[in-house]
C-alpha cells in the first residue's frame, strides 16, 4: 500500500505561491527508498515506503498547519473570553502575549504577537514554525508601543502568565536503566506516570487549582499548564514558592544532589504522595522493570543511602550469597527488597528506618525544573506543536487515566498524513482532523479542559463587569 | 512632625494633636505623626534608641540564643526608652523611629543595619503583645488571615499536627497551640516553600509563630520601601533645607559612639611614670600597647600615632607634667632635648588643652581608631583590623592569648568584627567575661584594672 502522500497533496504544495522554506525537498518522499538519484516527477508511480523511519519533513508541517493544527481552539484557549461580544472584554489581551517561533535555519523569532484569530491562524500557515513557544502577556502591546528603553513608563513587564511546570525524563537518568538521555520506553515511562499523579493531585486537592492542562512534550516529558485566574497572576516569588513545595531532590552541602527527608513524620503531601503513587510504582513496576537490585553496581547504589554501615554490610553479604544460589522462583528484586525493608523498619533510629522512604523518593518522586517555573517570562512550548526529531505530536494527556497514555502510539506527523490520505475527500464538518488519530487528542483538549476554562473565563468576566456596574450605580445614587 | 526650637514654648505630645498610631503598645510607624518636637529631644531620643539597636547588633554577632535575645531586647528598651512622663513614651518610640529613619537612609549600607535592626526589634516586641494586640497588627498590615474555627480544627486537627512535628515543632495542641490561622497561599510564599504549613483547597493553615514571621517581613519590607523615599527626601530637599539645624545632627549620630568619653579619668585610672611599663604589659589593649612598644623601641612614633597613644594616656590618668616627661623621655634619645622641647612639646601640651584654642581632646573611641588609615611606617590603627594574619597572630601570642581563644578571635576578625575580637582578647587574659563589648581602649584599661584590683584585694 502506497504511503506516500498522493498527487493531489503534493500539487498542493507546488501550487503554493507563498513557500518561505529554502529547504524544502519536494523530491524528497521519491527518495525515501534510498537510491538518493534526486527528484523526479511528481507523477511517476511512487514506490513503497515501508520501511520509512517516523522521519521529520518541513514539508510536511505545512499540511499539518494548513490542515490539521486546531488553531481557534488555540485562539479560544489563547483569548480566554475575550474574544467575545461581552463589553467586559478586553480587545487587546491577545495582542499582548508574546509568540515566539523557531524556523527552519535555526532561525528564532522571538516577539509575535496577534490581534485577531485570523492573524494568528495565518501567521503560522505562512511561516510553519518547527516549534511554537508561548510566553506570557504583557503589560503593553509590544506592536503598538514604542519601547523606549530610557521612558520610565513603557517598561514591558508581564502581567500573566500560565503557572507552568516541565518534567523531563533525562533528569532521571541517574535511577533509570532501561534508557538514558532523549530516549523513553515503556519500562521508564511509569516515571511521568508518577510526575503526573503526584502533582496534579497537589495541584487540585492542596492548592485549589481546577483548569490544568497536561501535555505530552513530544519526545521525553510532560508539560503541565495551570490556567486558572489567580494561577495567571502570580507573581515569581509565588510561582517560586509553589515550586519549591514541590521539591524534595536538591543539594546539599557538598552540592551532591540527593533525597533527605527530614523530621518525625512527612508532611502530608509527601505522606500522601509516598501512600496514594509512589510506594506502588516502585513496588510494583520500578522495582522489576529497572531490576533496581540485581546486580552488584546496582544494588550497591542503594545501599549506599543506608547509613547504618552494618545493616548495609549485612544485605551486601545477603545478595552475594543469593547470587550463588540464583533460586529463580521469585523476582529477585522483590525478595531483596523485602529483605531491606525488614532490616531497616525495625531499626530504633529513625534515619535508618526513613531510609526506606528516602529511597522511593530517590526512585520515583518527580523532578522538576525549577527554572521554568519560577519565572513568568519563560517560554513553553504549545500543545499540538509536532517534535521536530521524531515528529511525533504534543498531545494532550488526561491526568484522570494517564497509566493508560502510551508515548510509543502517540500519532506521528506523516502517520497523520497517511490518515488523510486515506480518508481522501470525505468531508467532515468538525474540519479535517476529525479524519485521524488527532481526533481523540482535540476532543480531549475540549471537553476535559477548553470548554470547562471558558465557561469560568465568562462568567469571571461578567461578574466582574457586573461589580463595577453597580458600584458605579452606587456612585451616582445619591 | 515638627521639630521647633528649645527657647519656644514647648507644645506637649498630647495624642490630641497628633495622629499618634491607635496601636498603643506596638506602632507601626506607617505615617509620620503629626508631632512638634523639641531639638534637643530630637537628638537625645535618637541617641537612646539608637542604644537599643546597637545594643541588638552587638547581641547577634555574638550569637546569643533567642531566649538571651528576648531577654536583652527587654533589658535595652526598658532602661533606654523610658520617660520622666509615662504618657510621653509611646511619642519617644515614634519619635526616635523617625529621627533615626533619616540617619539610616543615606546609604546601601546604612539602610541594612537599620532594616535589620528594626525587624529583629519589632519581631521580639511582637512576640510580647497579648493575642487581640497581635490581631490588631495583623489587620493594620491587611493580612486576609481567618481564625479558623473550632470545627475547621478539629476535622484537621491531625493533618496540622503532622505538618508541625515535620518541621520540629513539637506543639501539644492544648488550646494556645490550637490558634492557627487561614490564610491564601499566595500570601506567604515562605511558608510554602519549605512545606511549612498544612495547604488544603488553596488556603494555608499558618500557625501563632508562624504569624510572628508573616508579620515581621511585612514590616521589613514596609520598612525598606519607606527608607528608599526617605533617602529620595532627604537628598533632594530636606538636606538642604535643614543645613543648619537637623542636618548636622543627623549626620553625626550614625558615627556617633555612645559611651563615656574617658574626657575626666577617674580613680582606677592615675597611673604613675614608674608603673607604665608594669601596666602596659598588664592593662593596655593591643592597639596601645603596639605603640608603646613600638615607642621604647624605635624613639620615636609618628603623629597619629602620639595622638593615638597620647589621648589614651591622658584618659588613663597620666598628667600633663608626667606626660610630657615621658614623651621627652623617648624622643630625646632620637632627636635630642632640644629638638623635643621646639617640635613636640607644644602639641603634647596642645592635647591637654594647655595651647592654642584650649580644646581638650577626648581619648579616641575604637570605631575611630577602627577607621583611620595607617601607612608605611605608621603604628597607629586597630591591630585586629590593619595586622595582616600573621603579625596579628605573633603579637597576640607575645600578649599571652592561648591557641583555642587565638582561633576565636580569628575567626571573629575574618568576619571584621575587630571590637569582638578585642573583646574575646580580653576575656581570655583576664579569664572573665566582658559582657558589655569593649568600645573604647580606656574602657579596656579601666575594666581591667578593676578586674586585677578585685584579683588583688579579694587574694589578700
Amino acid at each position: 500500500m502506497a504511503t506516500v502522500p498522493p498527487i493531489s497533496v503534493m500539487s498542493f504544495h507546488l501550487n503554493r505561491a507563498s513557500l518561505s522554506h529554502s529547504t524544502v525537498n519536494l523530491s524528497l518522499p521519491f527518495m525515501l527508498d534510498g537510491d538518493g538519484d534526486g527528484g523526479e516527477a511528481p507523477s511517476r508511480c511512487p514506490r513503497p515506503i515501508a520501511a520509512l523511519p517516523n522521519e521529520f519533513n518541513p514539508s510536511y508541517l505545512k499540511i499539518y498547519y494548513n490542515k490539521l493544527f486546531p488553531h481557534a481552539d488555540l485562539y479560544r484557549w489563547m483569548s480566554y473570553g475575550n474574544d467575545g461580544k461581552h463589553p467586559a472584554c478586553d480587545s487587546s489581551y491577545l495582542g499582548r502575549r508574546k509568540f515566539s517561533y523557531t524556523l527552519d535555519n535555526d532561525i528564532f523569532v522571538r516577539y509575535n504577537t496577534f490581534n485577531s484569530a485570523a492573524e494568528l491562524e495565518n501567521s503560522i500557515k505562512d511561516k510553519c514554525p518547527l516549534k511554537i513557544d508561548i510566553g506570557p502577556i504583557y503589560n503593553l502591546n509590544i506592536r503598538y508601543e514604542s519601547l523606549n528603553a530610557s521612558a520610565g513608563d513603557n517598561v514591558l513587564t508581564p502581567v500573566e502568565r500560565e503557572l507552568i511546570f516541565d518534567i523531563d525524563m533525562s533528569d532521571y537518568d541517574d535511577v533509570r536503566y532501561c534508557c538514558s538521555g532523549a530516549d523513553v520506553c515503556l519500562n521508564c515511562w511509569p516515571l511521568m506516570i508518577v510526575a503526573v499523579k503526584v502533582i496534579d493531585t497537589s495541584l487540585r486537592d492542596d492548592f485549589g487549582f481546577r483548569h490544568i492542562l497536561w501535555v505530552y512534550s513530544g519526545r521525553r516529558g510532560v508539560h503541565c499548564w495551570v490556567c486558572d485566574r489567580k494561577a495567571r497572576r502570580l507573581t515569581n516569588e509565588q510561582r517560586a514558592a509553589v515550586a519549591d513545595y514541590f521539591r524534595v531532590y536538591k543539594e546539599n552541602e557538598n552540592n551532591y544532589k540527593k533525597v533527605s527527608l527530614m523530621g518525625q513524620v512527612l508532611h502530608p503531601f509527601l505522606a500522601r504522595s509516598y501512600t496514594e503513587v509512589l510506594k506502588e510504582y516502585f513496588e510494583t513496576k520500578l522495582l522489576t522493570s529497572q531490576n533496581l537490585l540485581s546486580s552488584k553496581e546496582r544494588y550497591e547504589k542503594i545501599l549506599e543511602m543506608i547509613p547504618d554501615q552494618s545493616i548495609a554490610s549485612e544485605l551486601r553479604g545477603k545478595w552475594q550469597e543469593s547470587r550463588r544460589s540464583s533460586s529463580a522462583k521469585e523476582d529477585i528484586n522483590i525478595v531483596q527488597w523485602e529483605q531491606l525493608k525488614q532490616l531497616l523498619q525495625k531499626h530504633k533510629a529513625q534515619g535508618v528506618r526513613r531510609c526506606v522512604e528516602e529511597i522511593v523518593f530517590t526512585y520515583t518522586y518527580p523532578r522538576l525544573d525549577m527554572e521554568v517555573s519560577k519565572h513568568m517570562n519563560h517560554l513553553l512550548k504549545a500543545p499540538f506543536c509536532v517534535h521536530p526529531k521524531i515528529g511525533r505530536v504534543c498531545v494532550p494527556i488526561n491526568p484522570n487515566n494517564c497509566e493508560e497514555f502510551d508515548p510509543t502510539t502517540v500519532p506521528t506527523l506523516i502517520q497523520l498524513l497517511e490518515e488523510l490520505n486515506r480518508e481522501g475527500l470525505r468531508s467532515d464538518v468538525e474540519g479535517e482532523w476529525n479524519k485521524t488519530s488527532l481526533a481523540n487528542a482535540i476532543k480531549l483538549f475540549r471537553s476535559s479542559f477548553l470548554q470547562p476554562l471558558l465557561k469560568i473565563c465568562k462568567e469571571e468576566l461578567e461578574s466582574s463587569y457586573n461589580a463595577k456596574l453597580q458600584q458605579s450605580k452606587n456612585l451616582l445614587s445619591w | 512632625m515638627q521639630v521647633v526650637r528649645s527657647h519656644q514654648s514647648h507644645r506637649s505630645f498630647s495624642s490630641s494633636s497628633g495622629s499618634v498610631s491607635a496601636s498603643p503598645t506596638l506602632p507601626l510607624y506607617r505615617s509620620a505623626p503629626e508631632l512638634e518636637v523639641r531639638l534637643e529631644d530630637f537628638e537625645s531620643f535618637a541617641i537612646d534608641r539608637l542604644r537599643v539597636l546597637k545594643g541588638i547588633s552587638d547581641g547577634l554577632s555574638r550569637g546569643k540564643k533567642p531566649d538571651e535575645m528576648e531577654k536583652l531586647v527587654n533589658e535595652l528598651w526598658k532602661t533606654n526608652m523610658r520617660h520622666q512622663d509615662s504618657s510621653q513614651v509611646p511619642n519617644k518610640d515614634i519619635i526616635s523611629h523617625f529621627v533615626l529613619r533619616l540617619v539610616y537612609c543615606r546609604t546601601e549600607e546604612l539602610r541594612k543595619w537599620f532594616l535589620s535592626m528594626e525587624s529583629a526589634l519589632f519581631r521580639h516586641r511582637f512576640r510580647n503583645q497579648t493575642a487581640e494586640a497581635q490581631r490588631a497588627i495583623m489587620e493594620e498590615f491587611d493580612l486576609p488571615c481567618k481564625a479558623v474555627s473550632n470545627a475547621e480544627f478539629e476535622s484537621l486537627k491531625e493533618k496540622l499536627g503532622q505538618v508541625a512535628r515535620s518541621i520540629g515543632h513539637n506543639l501539644s495542641l492544648s488550646t494556645t497551640d490550637a490558634i492557627y490561622y487561614k490564610v491564601p497561599f499566595e500570601e506567604v510564599p515562605e511558608l510554602v516553600t519549605g512545606r511549612k504549613v498544612f495547604i488544603n483547597q488553596g488556603y494555608a493553615y499558618v500557625a501563632m509563630n508562624q504569624v510572628v514571621s508573616l508579620v515581621a517581613t511585612i514590616f521589613r519590607s514596609l520598612l525598606s520601601k519607606a527608607l528608599i523615599l526617605t533617602n529620595r527626601k532627604w537628598a533632594t530637599s530636606i538636606r538642604e533645607q535643614e543645613q543648619h539645624r537637623l542636618t548636622p545632627i543627623v549626620e553625626a549620630l550614625c558615627s556617633s559612639y555612645l559611651g563615656p568619653d574617658f574626657s575626666q579619668p577617674k580613680e582606677y585610672g592615675e597611673i604613675s611614670l614608674k608603673d607604665i611599663d608594669q601596666v602596659a604589659k598588664s592593662s593596655f589593649p593591643l592597639c596601645m600597647r603596639h605603640l608603646f612598644e613600638k615607642l621604647r623601641e624605635d624613639h620615636h612614633l609618628k603623629h597619629a600615632g602620639r595622638m593615638q597613644l597620647g589621648l589614651f594616656l591622658k584618659g588613663v590618668g597620666l598628667n600633663v607634667d608626667d606626660s610630657l616627661a615621658f614623651w621627652r623621655e623617648e624622643f630625646s634619645k632620637k632627636v635630642g632635648l632640644e629638638k623635643f622641647e621646639k617640635e613636640y612639646a607644644y602639641n603634647i601640651r596642645h592635647n591637654y588643652g594647655k595651647e592654642g584654642k584650649k580644646t581638650d581632646y577626648t581619648p579616641y573611641s575604637c570605631q575611630k581608631i577602627i577607621l583611620s588609615t595607617p601607612g608605611v611606617g605608621d603604628h597607629h590603627g586597630c591591630p585586629y583590623r590593619h595586622f595582616g594574619e600573621e603579625n596579628l597572630r605573633a603579637a597576640l601570642s607575645r600578649m599571652g592569648v592561648n591557641s583555642r581563644a587565638m582561633e576565636d578571635v580569628m575567626g571573629k576578625v575574618r568576619n571584621r568584627d575587630y571590637q569582638l575580637a578585642c573583646t574575646l582578647t580580653f576575656e581570655a587574659l583576664h579569664a572573665a567575661p566582658c559582657d558589655a563589648g569593649i568600645n573604647h581602649p580606656n574602657q579596656y584599661f579601666s575594666d581591667s584594672q578593676r578586674l586585677l584590683k578585685a584579683k588583688k584585694d579579694s587574694s589578700t
